[in-house]
């Protein structure tokens, strides 16, 4: 279906569409005391694949991730994950199943250590010598990182910060990562780095879901992407096609 | 000078219990932001527990070295029994109601806890048992007796214990995470209701702690006990920073010297007019004293850095 100018992950290169997809959205809607902040949304994304939301302020994307990781109780909608539903199960049970969220603004803990940090991530795994290897990967994938080991996430810097955000949402072995706005407030060094990061993380097979201001980065990197609106979805489709649609062009991209 | 040691004595080993309840007080304050003013009636609960249940066991000729850790057993269980029960009934239904409604549903759990109290132990004093001979050793002029010298090794252990779970185990990383963003510590995968439970549990067993140490120190138990000790742990609390539980031990065992210096000296300063049975004032002053130069204590960070 999608014809991406990204190279596709391996593992979903040949992949059917047939049916069975990671995560399947029908109808979402989300209420906030009166206001509909999402109002009957769908979208699914496959294994292996690396989708895009994008919007500007005020769409709704954030609440679309809370109400997908269960931190907002939807009012409305079927939310399928690995082919069962979602409704009835609380947020820590989800992180259990696989769902990972990097939050807006990142969540760091602030008052522990980034090795605390990484450790958090891997709370819901009991295979101790299984995370002390991803505990190696992760300062690999981020050596800088690596030099700070014992030092309070506080103390570091936004960019940084979103690399321990990133970091330990991967300590989880996370089937379905969420990531919301990881370029916001960084410098763009700093936003190429970590979205090289993210192309890697993608192409070893993690389903991803990305929302993003930035809508060019994120449509570049993508392979399908949904475009929201005061809380509904107005476009979709591959990447390519987004990235060169009027619509899209207009309103996103400045030109 | 002998004077001077004995009250730092006194001090310490007052300071160290108040330190434990104090410590309840911060755990929960750092978790939920929520001062549950029933803390001070847990400590009740934990020294008429174990007092009934000791004077029964006694009774029944049961042997001393077998009766008191039954006893401790029981009061702790007890204690954790009741902490998870207030915050389950009380406290959990208004996790996000404004904060003065947690606040004032803790001073009605206080009252209720100290009537059903009065009505199960009556409105007189018990006595605690003479378990073994209380040997009072003295040097430098000054004395300290068994039972002052095992309150204070079992406090330091206590919390010596406590720090080693909040800092280095898994249950001490998620009570921490949830201190700081609860909505990032449900992503990791964290319970939070359940840890919270816990928490309640954790600073309820050394209420029950507490309690036997202040019954077995003074020698007395009350229904009415815990509530000058709860206010007095929680200025402790806010004395060393509410919050952060390295301040509460701080705060419990500054209180405890303050307190026990200024009855000592009280006459003196006041040319006689006070005596020392207005220790109880120290405290308080201490507590206003806090709030308008220093509100967020000792070792407590400003408020705004938590926000
Ligand atoms: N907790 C809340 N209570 C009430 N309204 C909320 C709450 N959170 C979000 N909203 C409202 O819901 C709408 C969608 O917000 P949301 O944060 O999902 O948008 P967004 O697309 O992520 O925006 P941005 O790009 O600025 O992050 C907004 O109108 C917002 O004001
Ligand atoms: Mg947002």
């Amino acid at each position: 279906m999608s014809e991406s100018k990204i190279p596709a992950p391996p593992s979903s290169a040949g992949a059917p569409r047939a049916g069975n997809p990671l995560l399947e959205v029908r109808d979402l809607q989300v209420v906030y005391g009166g206001i509909r902040a999402v109002k009957g949304i769908d979208l699914h994304i496959d294994r292996g694949e690396l989708v895009a939301l994008i919007g500007s302020n005020g769409a709704g994307k954030t609440t679309t991730l809370k109400a997908l990781a269960g931190l907002v109780h939807p009012a409305g909608g079927q939310i399928r994950y690995e082919g069962g539903e979602l409704h009835s199960i609380a947020a820590h049970r989800r992180a259990a199943m696989g769902i990972a969220l990097v939050p807006e603004g990142r969540g760091v803990f602030a008052r522990m250590t980034i090795a605390e940090n990484l450790l958090m991530g891997a709370y819901s795994r009991s295979d101790k010598i299984e995370i002390a290897t991803d505990l190696d990967r992760m300062y690999a994938l981020f050596p800088r990182l690596a030099e700070r080991k014992y030092q309070l996430a506080g103390t570091l810097s936004g960019g940084e910060q979103q690399m321990v955000a990133m970091a330990r949402a991967l300590m989880s072995r996370p089937r379905l990562l969420m990531l919301d706005e990881p370029s916001m407030g960084l410098a763009p060094l700093m936003v190429q780095k970590i979205f090289a990061t993210i192309r890697d993380i993608a192409a070893l097979g993690m389903s991803i879901l990305l929302v993003e201001q930035n809508a060019r980065l994120a449509l570049q990197v993508a392979q399908r992407g949904y475009v929201m609106e005061s809380g509904a979805i107005t476009l979709s489709g591959s990447a390519t096609e987004l990235l060169g649609s009027d619509a899209v062009q207009r309103a996103y991209l400045g030109g | 000078m002998e004077i001077l040691l004995q009250q730092i004595i006194n001090g310490l080993v007052q300071g160290s219990i108040y330190a434990l309840v104090a410590l309840g007080y911060t755990m929960v304050y750092g978790i939920l932001g929520l001062i549950n003013f029933a803390h001070g009636e847990v400590v009740m609960v934990g020294a008429m527990l174990v007092l009934s249940s000791l004077t029964a066991m006694l009774g029944w000729g049961v042997p001393p070295v077998l009766a008191l850790p039954i006893s401790v057993m029981l009061a702790i269980t007890g204690c954790m029994a009741l902490g998870y029960g207030i915050e389950r009934i009380a406290y959990r239904p208004l996790r996000h109601a404004p904060r003065l409604a947690p606040l004032i549903t803790a001073i009605g759990v206080s009252i209720v806890l100290q009537n059903l109290a009065m009505m199960i132990w009556g409105r007189d004093y018990h006595s605690f048992p003479q378990l073994f001979a209380n040997t009072t050793h003295s040097f430098g002029g000054a004395v300290i007796n068994d039972i002052q010298i095992i309150i204070f090794v079992m406090a330091v252990a206590i919390m010596a214990g406590l720090m080693v779970v909040v800092h280095h185990t898994r249950l001490g990383r998620a009570m921490r995470a949830i201190a700081e963003n609860q909505h990032a510590a449900q992503l990791m995968g964290v319970d939070v209701n359940r840890v919270i439970s816990i928490t309640f549990m954790l600073g309820s067993a050394m209420a029950a702690v507490a309690g036997l140490m202040v019954s077995a120190n003074y020698g007395l138990a009350h229904y009415y006990m815990g509530f000058l000790l709860g206010l007095k742990a929680f200025t402790a609390a806010v004395l060393g920073g509410i919050g952060n539980l390295r301040g509460a031990m701080l705060g419990g065992l500054l209180l405890g010297l303050i307190e026990s210096l200024g009855a000592g000296y009280i006459g003196d300063l006041s040319g006689g007019f006070f005596g020392s049975n207005y220790q109880d004032v120290f405290a308080f002053l201490v507590l206003i004293a806090v709030l308008v130069f220093r509100p967020s204590g000792l070792l407590g960070e400003r408020l705004a850095e938590r926000a």
